[in-house]
């Protein structure tokens, strides 16, 4: 039996394997799984003052936390921010990212190709705080860059304090993602049109095919796959918002369209002390993401023999 | 017809060319913009608006007062500890559970994987992370920026083990029979064939903790545990409330507020300066490492 197994079952290779995982293991027991315990405050009447072992000992709560939550009134207009951001922003982000991943597969040189993904991958490496901060100095009104071009242009007569008038926040949300990861986002894309044997191109060529009649023929049937991975990934993350991005472009004046679900998480939470209202607010929101997440695979799956798994 | 398609290829790519030059000013464009105006003269600003393309009255006052303030020095310092001390643990243990997960040879890997898919797919909030923190006295600590972060998550043992496994077996027969303990094939071994896996996941780490403000936000309340993201976070917030206090106010009231902020017009230089200090490393390392982050995607995406 030992002999059949051969090389590296004895103990000592064993032993040195385990302990080789030992630290990664400690560490996921205590920072993965240890917190799921924050599942159960969702349906407890915990208090702050209880404690760590108050999680296990508070009294049960039902889904009480969960009325509070969906009977307050700010909810609704959350829900509405959190899905019209991400929608709003996918259904702009996706076809935008994809037509760009085209245009850079069509640059014939490959110095200035790669030389092109080098400047537009570089926003996505640049943190939130510091692209949100230089947007926001740009849209402001002693001087940023939009008024003074608008204002030139005679558009408008006085400054727009864009930042401070809750009708922009969606756009301006949306917008400056599409900056930040427009590049970034063509990466997969272009992997999945490089993996594309080149002799089918050139029997296009040959059949006189035209630049249009093989992008729609060669290059996206090659690239559906991946399209299919981004959109059903964009479909379970629907409810998950760049906390990074919303919060720094928030502010008191343009909460009404701000106010999305993970940064109210973050107020009720860490802010206001109320765990069983955070902690319930979570498991809807990975729930229903879960739910969105199957959803979008059997969808797609029906449609274009595609899915996740 | 042949000298018609290459013409018309040529007007194309010509074409193509201009677009992509544009789309690259308008991405470079805000970074630019806020390096420039960094630069620039504060009063000058503030009298005829931020500069578009380049300094209107160049003046290094702003970067000089940011290299001096203490407190940004200090996140400075903070940050680089931080990010410094997690790439190279996370890295190092991250690797080592993936090469033990990688070995055929290990017994009950099952546990691994169950435990591993949990930590991937299931997620505790932000609110259990706090009670924990303080649990285990790191909350408010320089602590809570280094051990959550020791262990690179599962996904990261999944690109690794893919890329241990590519490894020839009879590389591991020959020094097992030689004599070596697992750990020396680890480090020995293993390690140094798998340089450009370890360098693309070491240099995500490095970013994520450089840019990373919410565990600051989320887990500390001391003003000297500030990262320099979560200091440039506060120079934004302020300013940002200072110039809509001054918008919703009347006329008189905002002229008061705006003869107020003239007194300190270099605020919004000295935010700026701060900001791109915080993307300085970031900009001079990323022409160099950018091959590096394209491949870690790839990699990434192989198998996940």
């Amino acid at each position: 039996m030992a002999k059949k197994k051969g090389l590296g079952y004895d103990s000592t290779s064993q032993l040195q394997l385990h302990s080789l995982m030992l630290p990664g293991t400690i560490l996921i027991v205590l920072f993965n799984i240890i917190p799921l315990f924050g599942l159960l405050l969702a349906f407890k009447n915990y208090d702050i003052t209880d404690g760590f072992s108050g999680v296990f000992t508070s009294a049960w709560y039902g889904f009480q936390n969960f009325k509070v939550i969906f009977s307050n009134s700010n909810f609704g207009p959350m829900l509405v921010n959190t899905l019209g951001i991400n929608l709003i922003g996918n259904l702009i982000a996706i076809p935008v990212t994809i037509f760009f991943a085209l245009m850079i597969n069509e640059i014939a040189s490959p110095r200035f190709k790669s030389f092109v993904q080098t400047i537009t991958y570089m926003p996505h490496f640049i943190s939130w705080v510091v692209f949100g901060g230089i947007i926001i100095t740009m849209l402001s009104t002693d001087g940023g860059m939009l008024n003074t071009i608008l204002m030139k242009l005679h558009i408008i007569k006085s400054g727009i304090s864009f930042m401070a008038k809750p009708q922009y926040f969606w756009a301006i949300a949306i917008i400056s993602n599409l900056l930040k990861e427009l590049g970034w986002g063509t990466i997969l894309y272009i992997a999945a049109m490089s993996g594309v044997d080149e002799s089918l191109y050139e029997a296009a060529d040959l059949d006189g095919a035209s630049r249009m009649q093989k992008m729609a023929h060669i290059t996206l049937p090659a690239i559906e796959p991946t399209i299919v991975i981004m959109v059903i990934f964009a479909v379970a993350g629907i409810m998950n918002n760049n906390f990074d991005q919303i919060y720094v472009l928030q502010n008191p004046f343009n909460l009404g369209r701000s106010e999305v679900i993970d940064t109210y998480i973050f107020k009720v939470g860490l802010q206001q002390l109320q765990f069983g209202l955070a902690a319930a607010i979570n498991i809807f929101k990975s729930v229903l993401a879960i739910i969105l997440l199957f959803a979008a695979n059997k969808i797609s799956t029906k449609l274009t023999d595609q899915g996740l798994f | 017809m042949h000298e018609v398609v290459t013409r018309h290829e040529k007007n194309f790519q010509i074409i193509l060319a201009v677009v992509m030059v544009l789309i690259m000013i308008i991405t470079v464009y805000p970074v630019w913009y806020s390096v420039i105006n960094s630069l620039n003269d504060a009063q000058s600003i503030d009298r005829f608006g931020y500069s578009l393309l380049w300094m209107r009255k160049f003046s290094f006052s702003s970067w000089y007062a940011v290299l001096r303030d203490n407190q940004i020095l200090r996140a400075l310092g903070i940050t680089t500890a931080r990010t410094v001390i997690v790439t190279v643990l996370q890295t190092i243990i991250t690797a080592m559970f993936a090469y033990g997960f990688s070995r055929p040879n290990l017994t009950g890997r099952k546990w691994y994987t169950t435990l591993g898919f949990i930590s991937m797919y299931l997620n505790g909030g932000i609110i259990a992370y706090f009670i924990l923190f303080v649990q285990l006295h790191i909350y408010n600590t320089f602590w809570v920026y280094i051990l959550p972060f020791l262990f690179g998550g599962f996904y990261n043992v999944i690109i690794y083990n893919a890329n241990f496994k590519a490894i020839p077996e009879s590389l591991f027969e020959s020094a097992k029979l030689d004599g070596a303990s697992e750990y020396q094939i680890f480090f020995k071994i293993v390690v140094p064939l798998s340089k450009p896996v370890v360098s693309a996941l070491g240099i995500f780490t490095a970013v994520a903790m450089w840019n990373d403000y919410t565990q600051t936000l989320y887990y500390t309340q001391n003003a000297k545990l500030q990262t320099l993201s979560y200091y440039a976070l506060t120079l934004t917030k302020s300013s940002q409330a200072a110039s809509q206090l001054g918008n919703s106010m009347n006329t008189a009231a905002a002229n008061t507020v705006g003869a107020a902020m003239q007194k300190s017009a270099d605020f919004r230089t000295i935010e700026l300066a701060t900001m791109v200090l915080a993307a300085l490393p970031l900009i001079i390392v990323y022409p160099f490492a950018q091959k590096f982050f394209e491949k870690g995607v790839l990699l990434g995406s192989v198998k996940g």
